[in-house]
């Protein structure tokens, strides 16, 4: 079976609430049959309205959206057949767990025998057989979560939308849901588009992130390739830590460039940059910059350790390097003896391949 | 097991419960002083009052303190013949005291009340006492009995020995078109003399239709405050709330002003041909006022528990409901409207029993046919200084009130309201 590339497609979607401001500008997005899309970046990029207008909440002011090749902005939301899990679940607080699952089949007319077959697989899937009679508010934040992911894969949507589902529940609790519903996805093959804030949840469970700031996807790829490979600086500083320096790029070639900073010069690898003079803000992944290298690499510097923060698997630190006092290095604590104390001088060099002179800031 | 049942000590050796219980008892006390004045004010303003009422409205120990020695020595007369000489003899020994008194008006009064024909007896033997005709070395019944004819009759002396009870349930049998006959059978009274039972009935109905009518108007708006944005939603507030701020009279006499035969929606019927000019509806003096006008008066105590209710209710709960795939209605009928029962049996109720007992409104554009019972209350305690039987009537609305209110909460449950 060929999967549908592009089973939702966003065509050059346009919302504006009150005729001024933009809050998703010239949105192009395409997504695939049995999908898990993420739709990441700080509150007000417009990840939340783009969310709204698939489920049919709020229209398009230009464009359209396309579901399985089908324009949907003319079809309400109770006709897209498309689950959503809301931010507060949403869940019916007058109707135990058992009607609360029923209500999406009983509203498409299932029999009474069926109903109770699929509302009886869909609790077994997020292991809450047995809750059936309880009401909502007799349950756990994480028990009433996963009764409304369940209600939302009852009925066999196409599409399952999420809203920041995992926002109200603490970092453990959080952390096994986001397991639970990554396997649910793999398990069904449903196609998934989530939003959130955390960058962290991002990653851990999407196929595809999709980062959104000022209206506008930034970027949209894999996990691995927005944090090794993010394509401008608000990518590179959203998502996870970044060490950054700003600077003018001096000499470039094909694949590394001299940019000088305000005391002294680095190399690094031109990703948005193209010619000298350029200014640009080179940025490094803390993990990829190594103490006292044993390895050649081609950027070779010398720091002061301004604070040292024990974080248990692991040792920061930050340096006063090259003028940026925020540098950060994070040391495993399984590493040899390193003598860190504060005010010491260490060498520092990373590769110029995982320093990416981006746009400037 | 001993060790179950042991008492559980403090560490200074006190046992457990009794320490809690003076920790705890200043707290009471401080507790109870900070409600003791509200708890004064009710007792003072409210409870005594309808101990009072209540007293008032069964009393009947005037006549009882009249004719003591009469009623004592009656306890052993069967009531079927004519009573026996000591009667006659005791209560002319009453019947001397009170006309020294002067009290003899007061005891015709309430033995007319309770047989027609007593006044004039009264009086007569009034004069013969005064004049100090009666002879009491001779048989005072013989010279009773000669006073008057009525005297001889039986049924008199009936009469006389049914008001002697201290207490007497008349005023009530009253208020529902009833009295008890010459053998204290609850009996009704003719058909052309029963005008509580209607106007009980029309007050019941009225309460019904003005809080029927003020859900039907009051929800939408309620929904509309909840969801309006703050800005929109303000102004709103305030025009559903002006009408609760101006004085429920200026209200009701701006109605009277509006609905009139002359008045401005009849201007406006005849102006857009609705109606012709020699045919004006009339709107007020009858039920269709009394309707619109208390419709509106206590609109807004539907509109605001529905509103504190609707406001708690999440939209993403309705945004829910339809992307399962329940239609608006759908989603409104079996997700919103749920949700907002509480709100309705609030205001509902409140609705209900403020109508119940509405006064003013009706009496000013009710007419004859839009009075309530709170009309005939009040036309008792002013015109007629029938207090007892007001009471009475005020009691009766009071129980009935209590009756719908035990009633909500058999079927819906008092912890259901939600008032704000």
């Amino acid at each position: 079976m060929s999967k549908n590339t592009e089973f939702v497609k966003f065509d050059k979607v346009d919302k504006s609430y009150d005729g001024k401001i933009l809050v998703v500008k010239d949105l192009n997005l395409n997504i695939s049959e049995g999908e898990f899309i993420t739709m990441l970046g700080p509150s007000g990029s417009g990840k939340t309205t783009c969310l709204m207008m698939l489920a049919g909440f709020e229209t398009p002011t230009n464009g359209e959206i396309f579901l399985d090749k089908n324009p949907i902005s003319n079809i309400p939301p109770h006709k897209r057949g498309i689950g959503m899990v809301f931010q507060n679940y949403a869940l019916f607080p007058h109707m135990t767990v058992y009607e609360n699952l029923a209500f999406p089949l009983k509203v498409r007319k299932i029999q009474k025998d069926e109903i109770d077959k699929k509302v009886d697989k869909a609790l077994s899937m997020v292991s809450l057989s047995g809750f059936e009679s309880r009401m909502p508010a007799q349950l756990s934040g994480g028990q009433q979560q996963r009764v409304a992911v369940a209600r939302a894969l009852v009925f066999d949507p196409a599409v399952v939308l999420m809203d920041e589902p995992l926002g109200a529940l603490d970092k453990n609790l959080r952390e096994s849901m986001q397991y639970e519903i990554k396997h649910i996805h793999e398990n069904i093959g449903v196609t998934v588009v989530y939003v959130t804030h955390d960058q962290g949840e991002a990653l851990t469970m999407s196929n595809r992130i999709a980062v959104f700031n000022d209206g506008k996807v930034q970027q949209l790829s894999s996990p691995d390739k927005l944090y090794e490979e993010p394509v401008n600086s608000f990518v590179a500083e959203f998502i996870g830590e970044n060490n950054t320096f700003g600077g003018e790029v001096t000499d470039i070639s094909k694949d590394v460039c001299k940019v000088k900073l305000q005391n002294g010069e680095i190399l690094a690898n031109p990703i948005s940059v193209k010619s000298k003079g350029d200014k640009t803000t080179v940025s490094i992944r803390p993990e990829r910059a190594l103490i006292n290298p044993i390895d050649k690499m081609d950027n070779n510097q010398t720091g002061k350790i301004e604070e040292v923060i024990y974080h248990g698997d692991h040792t920061r630190l930050r340096l006063d390097l090259l003028g940026n006092k925020e540098f950060i290095l994070k040391v495993p604590n399984s590493s040899n003896e390193l003598d860190l104390k504060l005010g010491n001088q260490i060498k520092v060099g990373w590769n110029s391949q995982d320093a990416r002179a981006l746009d400037p800031k | 097991m001993s060790s179950e049942t042991k008492q559980i000590l403090t560490t200074d050796g006190i046992p457990l419960e009794i320490s809690l219980k003076k920790a705890e008892r200043k707290n009471k006390i401080k507790a109870f002083l900070l409600v003791a004045p509200l708890l004064l004010f009710l007792i003072i303003t409210y409870i005594f009052p309808i101990g009072e009422m209540f007293t008032r409205s069964i009393d009947d120990k005037m006549i009882t303190n009249m004719l003591p020695k009469t009623f004592k020595s009656m306890e052993t007369w069967d009531g079927k013949e004519l009573p026996t000489e000591e009667v006659f003899a005791s209560f002319l020994s009453d019947f001397k005291i009170l006309v020294d008194k002067k009290e003899h008006g007061k005891l015709a009064q309430r033995l007319n009340k309770e047989k027609n024909g007593f006044n004039t007896i009264t009086k007569k033997l009034f004069r013969q006492v005064k004049r100090n005709k009666i002879d009491e070395t001779q048989s005072i019944k013989e010279q009773i009995m000669k006073v008057h004819k009525r005297w001889r009759n039986v049924e008199y002396w009936q009469a006389i020995k049914r008001t002697a009870p201290p207490y007497t349930s008349a005023k009530y049998l009253k208020a529902m078109d009833m009295y008890l006959n010459e053998d204290n059978k609850i009996t009704q009274v003719s058909e052309d003399r029963r005008i509580h039972r209607i106007l009980w009935l029309r007050t019941v109905e009225v309460a019904f239709f003005v809080t029927v009518f003020c859900f039907l108007m009051g929800y939408p708006i309620a929904h509309l405050l909840a969801t309006l944005p703050m800005k929109y939603s303000n102004l709103l507030m305030i025009c559903v709330l002006l009408p609760f701020w101006t004085s429920l009279l200026v209200r009701t006499a701006s109605w009277m002003i509006l609905l009139q035969q002359q008045g401005v929606v009849n201007d406006f019927f005849v102006m857009i041909g609705l109606v012709s000019d020699d045919n004006r509806p009339e709107m007020m003096y009858n039920k269709v006022g009394t309707y619109v006008a208390m419709t509106q008066i206590l609109l807004p105590f539907m509109v605001l528990p529905l509103y504190s209710v609707m406001k708690t209710i999440s939209p993403s709960l309705m945004r829910a409901g339809k992307s399962l795939g329940g239609t608006p209605f759908v989603a409104f009928w079996k997700v919103y409207f749920p949700l907002t029962i509480p709100g309705i049996g609030a205001g509902c109720l409140l609705v209900f029993i403020l109508a119940i007992g509405y006064y003013i409104t009706p009496a000013l554009v009710g007419g004859a046919s839009g009075t309530l019972i709170s009309n005939q209350i009040a036309y008792h305690m002013k015109t007629t200084l029938d207090w007892s039987f007001a009471s009475a009537m005020g009691l009766m609305l009071l129980g009935g009130v209590l009756v719908i209110y035990w009633l909500y909460n058999k079927l819906v449950g008092v912890d259901n309201i939600k008032l704000g």
